[in-house]
């Protein structure tokens, strides 16, 4: 049984070393542009099938965020950024699931098994990244919405000492949401994967089932809240209160 | 009580004690949620994507104490 923190180097592309969560994330893309192309190749006004499928689901996302933040226009506004957040994130973690996923491979030279696949949020790089990508872009929101000086008035306010020390917190909460976001997403699918070891390990048969479903059911969940959260703080950012 | 023994044992206690806050946390969540739906049919949907945000929120610290046991186990 074979469980390692740190994901597995396939090779070396020149200085860049390349593991196998770097290659499924590519595979992960390849998969969605393939999808995105074939699904909006000639939209017409009344959907055929196919059409009314990608149709159904852009409207529960929109939807979804339009319930949760209240304003149409702004939801349009980030639209693209916080789908991409929320159908990247779900099939990235739906991918980590399928048969073949972790266990095709070869034997490096100490008789260690190294996979081709590995779910892309079982990495922390990937899943800082995500975190990275959540917070700068709130903060940028955040500065072209409100101006500079509003913006940074939220975090150095001199108006009162009670004032000052709120914005200090402020500031330390944006920090902690860095490491929030990714270890939330981290562990999660990590923790799932070893679950999900373990249990084959053990029982083979019929008995990872349930585990599975709530694999799938943990991965729609991340999913969804990674989104709603970058959601939240933006709608947060963009506002003055 | 020599080295290898006590991290297992570490590992151990890291996730188990740090499971007993957000597993109250979610519980009392649940609850309050299920309450407020008996009270108001109407509002469920609403409730229902607020609760599930702020037990995200209350499950992200037993993950926390999770990720320290995987560190402590395979680090």
């Amino acid at each position: 049984m074979h469980i390692s923190l740190i994901p597995e180097t396939l090779g070396h592309i020149g200085s860049l070393t390349l593991t196998n969560t770097l290659f499924t994330s590519w595979v992960v893309m390849a998969v969605l542009m393939v999808m995105a192309f074939w699904g909006g190749k000639k939209p017409r006004l009344v959907p055929d099938k196919k059409q009314n499928f990608f149709e159904l689901i852009i409207e529960t996302v929109f939807n979804f965020f339009v319930e949760v933040w209240g304003d149409t226009k702004k939801v349009r506004k980030f639209f693209a950024f916080l789908a991409t957040f929320f159908i990247f994130i779900l099939v990235s973690n739906w991918f980590g699931l399928i048969p073949g996923v972790g266990t095709i491979g070869f034997y490096e030279h100490d008789e260690e098994f190294v996979s081709f696949f590995r779910s892309l949020n079982s990495d922390l790089n990937a899943t800082i990244a995500w975190a990275v990508i959540s917070v700068i872009a709130t903060q940028i929101a955040g500065f072209v919405t409100l101006g500079a000086k509003k913006h940074l008035g939220k975090f150095f306010n001199f108006k009162s000492p009670i004032d000052f020390f709120v914005g200090i917190l402020e500031f330390v909460s944006e920090i902690s949401k860095l490491i929030s976001f990714s270890f939330r997403l981290f562990g999660n699918v990590f923790a799932g994967e070893v679950l999900l070891v373990v249990m084959m390990f053990l029982v083979p048969y019929i008995l990872p089932l349930p585990f599975f479903m709530l694999e799938m059911f943990v991965g729609l969940i991340q999913a969804l809240v990674f989104t709603t959260l970058t959601l939240v703080f933006l709608k947060m950012a963009t506002e003055t209160h | 009580m020599d080295a290898v023994s006590l991290k297992e044992i570490a590992s151990a206690i890291a996730i188990g004690l740090g499971a007993i806050g957000p597993g109250i946390g979610i519980g009392l969540l649940a609850g309050k949620a299920l309450e407020a739906v008996g009270r108001n049919p109407e509002a469920s949907g609403k409730i229902q994507s607020m609760m599930i945000l702020a037990i995200a929120f209350a499950e992200a610290i037993a993950i926390y104490a999770l990720v320290v046991a995987l560190i402590i186990k395979f680090v």
